[in-house]
C-alpha cells in the first residue's frame, strides 16, 4: 500500500512539474513579446526555440514519451512522424515560397 | 531483479494493479496514437498552409488587425491547466481514489474546455466584426481552415467527456472505460501541443511577420 | 442559383437525369450516357431479383454484411473491386474508341470525354486497386502473422461501409447529375466553383473524403495488426514479404491520406463557403493544391505497388520451390521506397515553374527510387534462377510483371529528368508509363494473388486452362493497347483530349483501340474463369489446404479456414515456418488441448454507416441542407450508441474447436500427398509432397 501511494506521490509530481514548466516557458512567451514586440527574427527566434522546449516538456511529462521505456515504439513514431512531417512542411514552404517568389505573386 | 515492464503504451499507463485493464489498453492505444499522428500531419498540413498563405491577404486585415494576445493568453493558460486536470483524472483512476475524486477532475477539464471554446468563438467573433472573415482572403481562409479545426477536436473531446461520465455512471470502471479514458487523456494533451504550435505559428508567427 | 437559396430537394430537379438531355437531344453522346445509367439501373435491379429469387437476403446479411470476420470482409472488398474494375475497362476502352474514331471529334462531347477520364482514373486508384490491394490484406494478413482477427475487427467493417458507399456515388453519378470534369486529380480552377459551378466535383470530393476517411482507419488497423498481433516467435525478421510490403503500405496510408483529405476539404470549403484557398481571386492559390495532392499521390503509387511486390515475392519463392532470395536486402528495399516515396511529389510538377534547382533536388530523388527497386527485380530473378519453375497462372502473371514492368520502371527515370519532362509531361508519354506501371505492377499481381489464394478462400481451385488464357489476354492486350502511347505521346499527343488531328497518330490509335479490345476479352475471361472453376469445384477441392507447397503459415490451415484461424496458436520458430514444419515432418501436429476462443460478434455498425454516409454525400452534393445535418447527427449518434454496447463477443467452446480440427486432422493424414507435377490435378486434395530437393 506504502509502495502504491508512494508510486502515485512521484506519478503526480510528474504531472505537476510538467504543468509548471510548461507554465514557466508560457509565461515567458507571453512576456517576451509584450516587453520586445515580436518584430525582429531574434525575438521570434527565442519565441519558437521556448515553443519547441514547451513542446518537449509536454511530450515528457504528460505523454510520458522519453527513452526509458521497455518498449521504443512509441517513440520510433513519433520520430518517424516528425521525419514526414519535416519533409512534407519545409518542402511545401520551400516549393510554394520558391513560386511566390518567381512568379511575384506577393508585393514584396 | 528487473522489473516487469510497465510501460506499454503512450500517456499515463494504467499499471499492474489494472492488469486486464492495462492490457486492453496496449493495442487500442497503440492504434489511437497511430491515429493521432496521422491527425498530426493534417494539422502539420495546415500550418504549412497557413505560412504560405499569411503573405496572401489581398488588401485584407491582418494579423496584426485581428490577434488579441490577451485573449490567446487566457486560452493557454485554460489550455494547459485542463491538461493537468486530466492528468489528475487519470491518477484518480489509476490509484483507486474516491469515485467522486475522478468525476471531480473530470468535471473540471470539461468546464475548461468549454470556456476555451467560448473564448475561441468570442474572437473569431471580434475578429468578423473586423472584416475578419474566411471569404475575405486567402490568408484568413488559412486561418480558419486551422484555428477551427483545432478547436473542432475540443469540441469534440468535450463530447466524448460528457459520454465517458454517463458511461461511468451506467456501467461503473469497466476495463473498456478505463481504457477509454487513457485514450481521452492521450487525446486531450495532444490538443495541447497542437495549441503550442498554434499559438507559436498562428498567431506569434503572423505577428512577427505581417 | 447560390448555395443558400435552395428549396427542399436543394439544387436536385428533373434535369438531373440524363433521360432528360436524351429526350432533348437524340445523339450517340447522349445515348452513351443513357446505356450507363441503364447498366447502373439494370445492375441494382438485377441484384435485387436475384437475391429475392434465391431468398438469399438473410444469409447475405448474416454472413456476410454484418460480419466482422476479416476473410469475409477481405472477399467484399475483392468483389465491390472486381465489379468496379469492369466499369473501369469499359470505360477506358470507349474512350480508346473516341479517340480511334479521328481525326476530328469522334462521337463524344468534350464534357462527356472528359466525365470519362475523371471516373476511370478514380475508379480505377481508389475504387478498383485501394480495395483490392486492402481485400487481399484483409484476408491475409491475420493468417499470415498466426492471429485471429486485425486488431480492430469491427473498425474493419466501417472501413469497408465507407469505402462501398464512397463507391457507390459514383454509380449515382453515372444516373443523377454528372461527374466531374477535372480528371482524378481534380486541380482547380477547373473545379473550382467559379469555372464549373455544377455538381461534378461535389461527388469527386465526397466520395475521395468519404473512401480516404475509411482507407485511412484501414492503414491504422494493419500496421497495428502487424506490429501488435503476430504470433509468438513471429519476429519482425521472420514475417512473409508481403506482410511487409503491408506494413509499409499502412504506413504509407496513414502519413499520406491526410494530404488528400486537407486538399479534398479545402476545394470543399472553397466552393461551398468561398473561402479562398485555390480561387483566383482575393490570395487564393491554386498551385498549393497541385502540391498538397501529389504529397498524397505519389506515397499513393507506391502504398499500391509494394503490396503487388509481396505478392510476387511469395508467387515467386513458391512455385519455384525455393526460398525467397534475399529476404533481407528486399525488406531493405521496401522500407527505402516507403520513405522516399515521401521525398519525390514535385515530379508530378515539374513545369510549374519553381526554380531549376528544386527541380533537379527532387528528380534526383525521384532516380534514387530505381535503386531499391531493382534491389528487388534482381533478387526476384535470383530466386527464379535454378528454381524448379512451375508455370502456373500467378507464376506466368510474375513473369509478365518482371519483363513489363521493368520496361514501365525505366520510363520513369526517363520522366524523373526535368528536362525531358518539359518536352512530353501532360502528354500520352505519360499515361504509357503509369499504365506501364499500374497494370503490369499492381494490377497484374493483384490477379496472381487471386489466383493464388483464391483456393484457400474458397476451397477449391481455379481453372487453370481459363486463367492462362486470361493472362495471356491481359499481357498481349495490354501490350497493344499502351506500348504505342509511348510513340504518339513522344509524337507530341496530348493525354486527355477528346479530339485530335494529325494524322500521323492515326495507325496508333487504332492499334491501341483493338488492344483494349483485348483487354476486354480478358475481362470477360476473368468472369468466365470464375464461372467454370465454380461449375468443377467438386473436381478441385482442396479441403487439406496447402495446394501449392507454399511456405507461409496460412497454408498451414484448412480451406476454406475456419472462423477462428487457428484452433491453436501458432508457435513461430523460422521464417518460412510452415515449410520448415515439412521439411521436418513436423506439419499438421495434433494439439495436447485446445482452449475457448472469443471472437467478435456481428454487428450492423458498418452497414449502417455505409447507408448512412452514402445519403449524407449524396444530400452534400446536391445542397440539401436539412438532409446533410440530420445524417451528420445520425452519423455521431450511431456511433456514440455503439460505444455503449457492452456485450460485443461470443465465445466458440473448447470443444467445439476440437471437434472441427479433430475431424480436419483426420482429414490430413487419410489424404494422399501429392507431387507437383499433379498440381492441377484432381488428386490434389491440398496435401503436399514436400519438394525437398529443392528446398535445401
Ligand atoms: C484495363 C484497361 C485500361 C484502359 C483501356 C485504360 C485506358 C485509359 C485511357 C484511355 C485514359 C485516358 C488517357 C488520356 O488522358 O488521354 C486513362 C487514364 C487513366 N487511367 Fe486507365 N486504362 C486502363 C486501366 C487502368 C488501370 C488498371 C488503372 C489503375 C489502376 C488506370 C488508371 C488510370 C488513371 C489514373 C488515368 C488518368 C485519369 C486522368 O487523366 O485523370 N487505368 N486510362
Ligand atoms: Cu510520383
Amino acid at each position: 500500500m506504502d509502495k502504491r501511494s508512494e508510486m502515485h506521490r512521484r506519478e503526480r509530481r510528474r504531472y505537476i512539474v510538467g504543468y509548471g514548466g510548461s507554465l514557466l516557458l508560457t509565461l515567458a512567451v507571453f512576456t517576451i513579446a509584450y516587453k520586445y514586440g515580436i518584430q525582429t527574427k531574434g525575438v521570434y527566434l527565442s519565441i519558437a526555440l521556448l515553443g519547441l522546449a514547451q513542446l518537449i516538456v509536454q511530450l515528457v511529462y504528460f505523454l510520458h514519451i522519453d527513452r526509458r521505456r521497455s518498449s521504443r515504439e512509441d517513440l520510433d513514431l513519433v520520430l518517424f512522424s516528425t521525419l514526414v512531417l519535416l519533409i512534407i512542411i519545409l518542402g511545401t514552404v520551400w516549393i510554394m515560397g520558391n513560386l511566390a517568389v518567381r512568379m511575384h505573386t506577393y508585393p514584396m | 531483479m528487473k522489473r516487469a515492464p510497465t510501460h506499454s503504451y503512450p500517456g499515463l499507463n494504467l499499471g499492474r494493479r489494472h492488469a486486464s485493464a492495462d492490457k486492453a489498453s496496449e493495442v487500442v492505444t497503440f492504434g489511437f496514437w497511430v491515429f493521432l499522428m496521422s491527425d498530426l500531419v493534417y494539422f502539420g498540413l495546415m500550418f504549412a498552409i497557413y505560412i504560405t498563405m499569411i503573405d496572401a491577404q489581398a488588401g485584407g486585415p491582418g494579423p496584426h488587425e485581428l490577434y488579441d494576445l490577451k485573449s490567446i493568453f487566457a486560452q493557454t493558460l485554460i489550455l494547459l491547466t485542463s491538461s493537468l486536470t486530466v492528468g489528475l483524472a487519470m491518477l484518480a483512476l489509476k490509484y483507486n481514489l474516491p469515485r467522486a475524486r475522478i468525476v471531480l477532475w473530470f468535471g473540471v477539464t470539461l468546464v475548461l474546455g468549454l470556456s476555451f471554446l467560448v473564448l475561441e468563438i468570442r474572437d473569431f467573433m471580434a475578429m468578423a466584426d473586423k472584416g475578419g472573415i474566411p471569404q475575405r482572403s486567402g490568408f484568413l481562409s488559412a486561418f480558419y481552415g486551422l484555428v477551427p479545426l483545432h478547436g473542432l477536436h475540443v469540441a469534440t473531446g468535450c463530447i466524448w467527456l460528457i459520454v465517458l461520465g454517463i458511461q461511468l455512471r451506467l456501467f461503473g470502471l469497466t476495463d473498456r472505460l478505463m481504457s477509454r479514458v487513457v485514450r481521452l487523456a492521450l487525446f486531450w494533451h495532444f490538443l495541447d501541443l497542437i495549441w503550442i504550435g498554434i499559438i507559436t505559428i498562428v498567431y506569434f508567427g503572423g505577428l512577427s511577420y505581417g | 442559383m447560390t448555395t443558400a437559396e435552395t428549396g427542399f430537394f436543394g439544387r436536385l430537379s428533373w434535369d438531373a437525369f440524363p433521360i432528360a438531355g436524351l429526350i432533348q437531344t437524340p445523339n450517340a453522346n447522349e445515348i452513351v450516357a443513357n446505356s450507363a445509367a441503364a447498366v447502373v439501373l439494370v445492375g441494382v435491379v438485377a441484384v435485387v431479383g436475384l437475391l429475392t429469387w434465391f431468398r438469399l437476403w438473410g444469409p447475405l446479411w448474416r454472413d456476410w454484411l454484418t460480419s466482422a470476420d476479416h476473410k469475409k470482409i477481405g472477399i467484399m472488398y475483392i468483389v465491390f473491386a472486381i465489379v468496379m474494375l469492369a466499369r473501369g475497362v469499359l470505360e477506358g476502352v470507349v474512350m480508346r474508341a473516341q479517340q480511334a474514331a479521328g481525326p476530328g471529334d469522334g462521337f463524344l462531347e468534350a464534357e462527356h470525354f472528359a466525365e470519362l477520364f475523371s471516373t476511370h482514373g478514380t475508379i480505377m486508384i481508389f475504387f478498383v486497386a485501394v480495395p483490392f490491394v486492402f481485400g487481399l490484406a484483409n484476408f491475409l494478413i491475420p493468417l499470415m502473422i498466426g492471429a485471429r482477427d486485425v486488431a480492430f475487427p469491427v473498425m474493419n467493417q466501417i472501413s469497408l461501409g465507407l469505402t462501398v458507399s464512397a463507391g457507390m456515388m459514383l454509380m449515382v453519378s453515372l444516373v443523377v447529375g454528372e461527374f466531374s470534369t477535372g480528371g482524378w486529380t481534380a486541380y482547380p480552377p477547373y473545379t473550382g466553383a467559379a469555372f464549373n459551378p455544377g455538381v461534378g466535383p461535389d461527388y469527386w470530393i465526397w466520395a475521395i473524403v468519404v473512401s480516404g476517411i475509411g482507407t485511412t482507419l484501414t492503414g491504422i488497423n494493419f500496421a497495428v495488426t502487424i506490429y501488435k498481433l503476430r504470433a509468438p516467435g513471429m519476429k519482425f525478421m521472420r514475417l512473409p514479404m508481403y506482410c511487409w510490403t503491408i506494413i509499409c503500405s499502412s504506413i504509407l496510408i496513414v502519413f499520406a491520406m491526410p494530404p488528400l483529405g486537407v486538399a479534398a476539404l479545402m476545394l470543399a470549403a472553397d466552393r461551398y463557403l468561398d473561402f479562398h484557398f485555390f480561387t483566383n481571386d482575393l490570395g487564393g492559390n491554386m498551385m498549393n493544391y497541385a502540391n498538397l495532392f501529389w504529397l498524397f499521390g505519389h506515397p499513393e503509387v507506391y502504398l499500391l505497388v509494394l503490396p503487388a511486390y509481396g505478392i510476387y515475392s511469395e508467387v515467386f519463392s513458391t512455385f519455384s520451390a525455393k526460398r525467397l532470395y534475399g529476404y533481407n536486402s528486399l525488406v531493405i528495399a521496401t522500407m527505402s521506397i516507403a520513405v522516399l516515396s515521401f521525398t519525390v511529389w514535385l515530379h508530378h510538377f515539374f513545369t510549374m515553374g519553381q526554380s531549376a534547382l528544386i527541380n533537379a533536388v527532387f528528380g534526383i530523388a525521384t532516380m534514387l527510387i530505381a535503386i531499391p527497386t531493382g534491389v528487388k527485380v534482381y533478387d526476384w530473378m535470383a530466386t527464379l534462377y535454378r528454381g524448379r519453375i512451375r508455370f502456373s497462372v500467378p507464376m506466368l502473371y510474375g513473369l509478365a510483371f518482371l519483363m513489363l514492368f521493368v520496361i514501365g520502371g525505366l520510363s520513369g527515370v526517363i520522366l524523373a529528368n526535368p528536362t525531358v519532362d518539359y518536352q512530353v509531361h501532360n502528354t500520352l508519354f505519360l499515361v504509357a508509363h503509369f499504365h506501364n506501371v499500374l497494370l503490369p505492377g499492381v494490377l497484374f499481381g493483384l490477379l496472381a494473388g487471386y489466383n493464388y489464394w483464391f483456393p484457400k478462400a474458397f476451397g477449391f481451385r481455379l481453372n487453370e486452362f481459363w486463367g492462362r488464357i486470361t493472362v495471356l489476354l491481359w499481357t498481349f492486350g495490354f501490350m497493344l493497347t499502351f506500348l504505342p502511347l509511348y510513340f504518339v505521346g513522344l509524337m507530341g499527343m496530348p493525354r486527355r483530349s477528346f479530339s485530335w488531328e494529325n494524322p500521323d497518330f492515326h495507325p496508333y490509335m487504332i492499334v491501341a483501340v483493338l488492344g483494349a479490345l483485348v483487354i476486354l476479352l480478358a475481362l470477360l475471361s476473368v468472369i468466365v474463369q470464375l464461372w467454370i472453376s465454380i461449375r468443377d469445384r467438386e473436381k478441385t477441392r482442396v479441403p487439406v489446404g496447402d495446394p501449392w507447397d507454399a511456405h507461409t503459415l496460412e497454408w498451414s490451415i484448412p480451406a476454406p479456414p475456419p472462423p477462428y484461424n487457428f484452433a491453436i496458436i501458432p508457435q513461430v520458430t523460422d521464417r518460412d515456418d510452415f515449410a520448415a514444419a515439412k521439411e521436418r515432418g513436423a506439419a499438421y501436429p495434433t494439439p495436447d488441448a485446445y482452449e475457448d476462443i472469443a471472437m467478435p460478434r456481428n454487428t450492423g455498425i458498418g452497414f449502417l454507416l455505409c447507408v448512412l454516409s452514402g445519403i449524407w454525400m449524396f444530400a452534400l452534393v446536391w445542397w440539401i441542407w436539412w438532409l446533410a445535418a440530420l445524417m451528420t447527427v445520425l452519423i455521431i449518434l450511431s456511433f456514440i450508441a455503439w460505444t455503449f454496447q457492452t456485450d460485443t463477443e461470443e465465445v466458440i467452446p473448447a470443444d467445439e474447436v476440437r471437434k472441427q480440427h479433430q475431424a480436419w486432422l483426420d482429414l490430413v493424414h487419410n489424404s494422399t500427398p501429392v507431387d507437383r507435377d499433379y498440381e492441377a490435378a484432381p488428386e490434389n486434395r491440398g496435401l503436399a509432397r514436400p519438394d525437398l530437393e529443392a528446398a535445401t
